[in-house]
């Protein structure tokens, strides 16, 4: 079984792997909101491929958009990247954590060789 | 794939430090998020072989960590395969990852690289061999650090792709 949780994860992930869809997120960092015709603007690529990687990015929870007459407005969804952080962030406590009191119980057990050793 | 990669210096040579990461009596004394103990350690250390490990945290709850070994060199590389099978987190109980160890002699004793993988699906996977950079390296970056034997404390290595 895989949880939704996990299968969600794997598609922010692959989502980000991309160069153009990267730097559409960096600007809606940037800009906190833009538009699909203002987004479509810099990449020397047509409106229809933005689109489709603005729907890649909206499936994985990545960017929300909202339509108001005829102008779609793209905005930052911060909470897929929230879990992915949170996954780094509970391993980088229980591993740092771990290997400070490795190290310590290493350092005491190299001490004892040490002064057997002599 | 996203992975978490840890760089420290021990003032120890690689034959205690491997020896630490590997019997039941040196995991005892530092496998855990906290200094809460250790209840049951088991090592099989060969390739194909299993380890399981029981704690304790200091707010009560206990967790179960096993997996396989994958690799094994003594005082040089380990990797293995890391699951919760209790406790821990309910996220992830269906979730295999993948632990690798390197250990580098040093001047100093032993320089440990250590990595924490998530692995990924077959789609992510080919997805990720097109190249990562940018906006994930520079999340990983930040949860990465060097803590010298000395006590001083470095940001140094980033996302750690293979």
């Amino acid at each position: 079984m895989v949880n939704y949780s996990e299968r969600h994860l794997d598609r922010t992930f692959a989502a980000l792997t991309d160069r153009t869809r990267r730097a559409i997120l960096a600007r809606l960092e940037r800009e906190h909101s833009a538009s699909v015709t203002e987004l479509a603007k810099p990449f020397a690529i047509k409106l229809p491929a933005v689109m489709k990687h603005l729907d890649v990015l909206d499936e994985a929870g990545l960017i929300t958009r909202s339509k108001s007459g005829r102008v779609v407005t793209v905005r930052l969804s911060p909470e897929a990247m929230k879990e992915a952080m949170d996954w780094l962030r509970r391993y980088e406590r229980f591993w740092s954590s771990s290997l400070d009191r490795l190290a310590a119980y290493a350092e005491r057990k190299e001490d004892e060789a040490r002064k057997k050793a002599r | 794939m996203t992975s978490l990669t840890l760089v420290r210096r021990i003032r120890a040579r690689p034959s205690i430090v491997f020896e630490a990461l590997t019997t039941p009596d040196g995991i005892a004394q530092w496998w855990g998020p906290d200094d809460g103990p250790v209840l049951l350690a088991e090592t099989d250390v060969r390739v194909g072989g299993r380890f399981q490990v029981r704690f304790r945290m200091l707010d009560g709850s206990e967790h179960e960590s096993s997996g396989e070994y994958l690799e094994v060199v003594a005082s040089k590389r380990l990797v293995m395969s890391w699951q919760w099978t209790s406790g821990g987190e309910p996220d992830e109980h269906d979730e295999l990852s993948r632990v690798e160890i390197d250990l580098k002699p040093i001047d100093a004793g032993t320089e440990i690289t250590f990595t924490h993988a998530r692995l990924k699906t077959e789609d992510s996977r080919s997805s990720h061999e097109r190249g990562w950079a940018g906006a994930l390296d520079k999340l990983a970056r930040r949860f990465s650090s060097e803590r010298l034997a000395d006590g001083r404390a470095e940001d140094l290595i980033g996302e750690h792709a293979k």
